[in-house]
């Protein structure tokens, strides 16, 4: 007496004979599930991309305003400050004693379309977004002149970018300024790696060199003294900043965090807003992760789909072969085991379908990731076969057998009222 | 071998049309079962092969009754004892022909163990093959490719092996025309005779009944018949 023993089998060679329906239908799972867990991929990517962005910080201060545009002008470099911060503000939290690190920002300027931020060499050391990773440099180096610009893969990448190359920086935001720092150019001292975060869309100069370019300017707009600055009189000029647009704070105990913030908050000599990055990009998230739950959710719909065609393909083929039921049956194949035999053809094919999805997937992610990463700034590259690929299988798989019991239903009550005697 | 005492049977809805006071075939026995199309021929053996569920006590195969049994033993019995085979469409479509006929070892512990016994199953089926001038690449080809006269031995072969019983064939020779059909016959006979089985041979053609030791025509073993 044998058990399931020839059924699996059977049902495989089943499948493969009817080949072209066979290839059709695993031909229409894995393009749902690869779809399917191609959105899981840019999803998991995306966020994590989003919310690791600045992993390294504890605390964001700025001047009072909301969370949301503290973090947005400050990160991501959209949208711009009510007002800045003092630099007195700046140093007496900096000297604050758990603080460990700060790192200025000063924002305003930009070129060709990318923004430019005054930072000091605090950032190349401390700035950490993924896992912590620091930023590194493809080559060159940090600040070592006060002309000196750092820039991100990106503005290297897109403008074509070399360590040597003189630039102009311009005011104001726009892509196209009229207000060009052109009397005072900059070298491009280093290149960095990228990251995956807007650092890859910055350029980097000291906070002197902001103030450098803007000396004569007033209110946004130059004096007739800004025309006549040249390099060699900057030099001479005392640079100290007089403010920050904002700044982001490593504390070297994470228990006073809570305490620091409140403190920041609430500080006597001047307005100031302070954020916790990761709970501010994670509740950020929740907000925009609905377009993210939507597009999975037709992406779900999508395999579903896919999986009806399974039940259609058995359904459709279960009258011509009514046949080959009643030979299994006079051969002493039981009912159930007719019953088994629809069922594993239909999780075969699921099963091979799941299989094909991940050669799809992870193949046109080795192919055009890289296209994607730097078009979205979303971080594919990392993404391996793991434990979400093998529940989508396993839940498809599962689903096919469950949508394979109809037809397989039907075809064990055919086997049990034909008998012997089937009429075509 | 088979012994029928009381056998009523109606398909759900239908008239009565089985009413069999008494029948017995004996071992060894090959009988010829006539009878026209439509009077029950093939439910007759449904019912002897416990495809069809016999009332209890009404058949009772090698002493053993089928109608009493649980409907996975009364299949394990069917696919230990006896082997069949049809009109036409009797293969599967996507194993080949060796794999056809191996089939019932698959299904069956017993028949697997007696084909073992004769030098292993696959030489069993290729010798059983042979016999029936079926061998060569004939033998890996899937049933579709062989003539109908060749895929009727091969079903013959996958009855026979690992030597059941009885053997039960509903029209086996309906579809081969005239010179195939008497070949194909003769050579059924003879691997009977071969591997010593009992055999219920069903048609409507009485030109056949002349090989076998006894025919018996339904009509006549059958009170339902109007
Ligand atoms: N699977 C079935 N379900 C319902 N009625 C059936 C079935 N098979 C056969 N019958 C009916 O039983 C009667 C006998 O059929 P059958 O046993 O196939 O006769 P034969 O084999 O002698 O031609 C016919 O009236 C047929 O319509
Ligand atoms: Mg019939």
């Amino acid at each position: 007496m044998s058990g399931a023993g020839p059924i699996p089998r059977l049902a495989f060679r089943s499948v493969a004979n009817r080949q072209l329906t066979a290839l059709l239908t695993i031909l229409a799972i894995s393009l749902s599930m690869a779809l399917f867990l191609g959105v899981q991929k840019v999803k998991e990517g995306a966020e994590a991309s989003f919310e690791q962005t600045v992993s390294g910080v504890d605390l964001i201060v700025g001047a009072r305003g909301g969370d949301v545009n503290l973090i947005l002008y400050s990160v991501f470099h959209i949208g711009s400050p009510t007002a800045n911060v003092t630099w007195q503000t700046y140093q007496e939290i900096d000297g604050l004693p758990e603080i460990a690190w700060t790192i200025p920002l000063a924002l305003g300027d930009s070129h060709k379309g990318f923004r430019v931020v005054g930072t000091t060499d605090a950032f190349f050391e401390h700035y950490e977004y993924g896992r912590g990773q620091t930023v590194r440099f493809a080559g060159g180096g940090a600040f070592g002149d006060l002309f000196d610009v750092v820039i991100g893969a990106d503005v290297a990448r897109e403008l074509g970018y070399e360590i040597g190359d003189q630039i102009v920086l311009s005011h104001g935001i726009g892509a196209v300024s009229f207000s060009q720092h052109d009397n005072l150019p900059f070298r491009i001292a280093g290149i960095l790696d990228r990251t995956g975060t807007p650092v890859d869309r910055t350029l980097m100069v000291s906070l002197q060199a902001i103030e450098a370019i803007h000396v004569g300017w007033q209110s946004g707009a130059p004096t007739q003294m800004a025309r006549a600055v040249t390099p060699d009189r900057v030099r001479a000029l005392d640079l100290q900043p007089t403010q920050v647009t904002a700044f982001y704070v490593g504390m070297s105990s994470r228990t006073a965090l809570l305490r620091y913030q409140r403190a920041i908050n609430t500080y006597r000599e001047e307005p100031l807003t302070a954020v916790i990055p990761a709970i501010a990009l994670r509740q950020m998230w929740d907000v925009i992760g609905v377009v993210e739950k939507t597009l999975s959710g037709v992406s779900l719909f999508v395999v579903f789909v896919g999986l009806l065609t399974i039940l259609t393909s058995i359904l459709t083929s279960l009258n011509e072969r009514r046949r080959e039921m009643s030979v299994l049956r006079a051969i002493g194949a039981r009912p159930w085991h007719i019953f088994a035999l629809l069922v594993s053809e239909a999780a075969l094919l699921a099963l091979a379908g799941g299989l094909l999805s991940l050669v799809i997937l992870y193949g046109g992610l080795a192919l055009g990731g890289p296209a994607i990463e730097s078009a979205m700034g979303v971080r594919l590259m990392g993404v391996r076969p793991g434990l979400l690929d093998a529940a989508a299988i396993l839940a498809a798989v599962a689903c096919a057998a469950l949508l394979a019991i109809l037809p397989a239903w039907r075809a064990y009550r055919n086997s049990l009222a034909d008998g012997l005697t089937v009429r075509l | 071998m088979v012994d029928i005492s009381g056998l009523r049977f109606a398909w759900p809805g239908g008239p009565q049309i089985l009413n069999i006071p008494a029948f017995s075939l004996q071992a060894g026995e090959r009988i010829f079962l006539r009878g026209p199309s439509g009077s029950g021929k093939s439910t007759l053996l449904g019912l002897i092969g416990g495809v069809l569920r016999p009332p209890a006590g009404a058949v009772r195969i090698l002493g053993a009754d089928p109608g009493a049994m649980s409907g996975g033993r009364r299949d394990a019995f069917r696919a230990g004892h006896l082997g069949v085979v049809f009109q036409m469409f009797n293969l599967l479509p996507y194993l080949s022909v060796v794999e056809n006929v191996l089939l019932p070892c698959q299904f069956s512990e017993r028949r697997a163990r007696a084909a073992d016994a004769r030098g292993g199953r696959r030489s069993e089926a290729e010798r059983l093959l042979g016999r029936l001038g079926i061998g060569g690449d004939l033998l890996a080809r899937p049933p579709g490719a062989l003539s109908v006269g060749q895929q009727q031995r091969v079903a013959l072969a996958r009855a026979l092996i690992g030597a059941p019983e009885l053997l039960l064939a509903d029209e086996p020779t309906s579809a081969l025309d005239e010179d195939t059909k008497s070949a194909f016959l003769r050579l059924f006979l003879e691997e009977c005779e071969a591997t010593g089985s009992s055999l219920i041979f069903v048609s409507h053609d009485r030109t056949l009944a002349g090989n076998f030791h006894r025919t018996v025509d339904l009509d006549d073993i059958n009170r339902a018949a109007a």
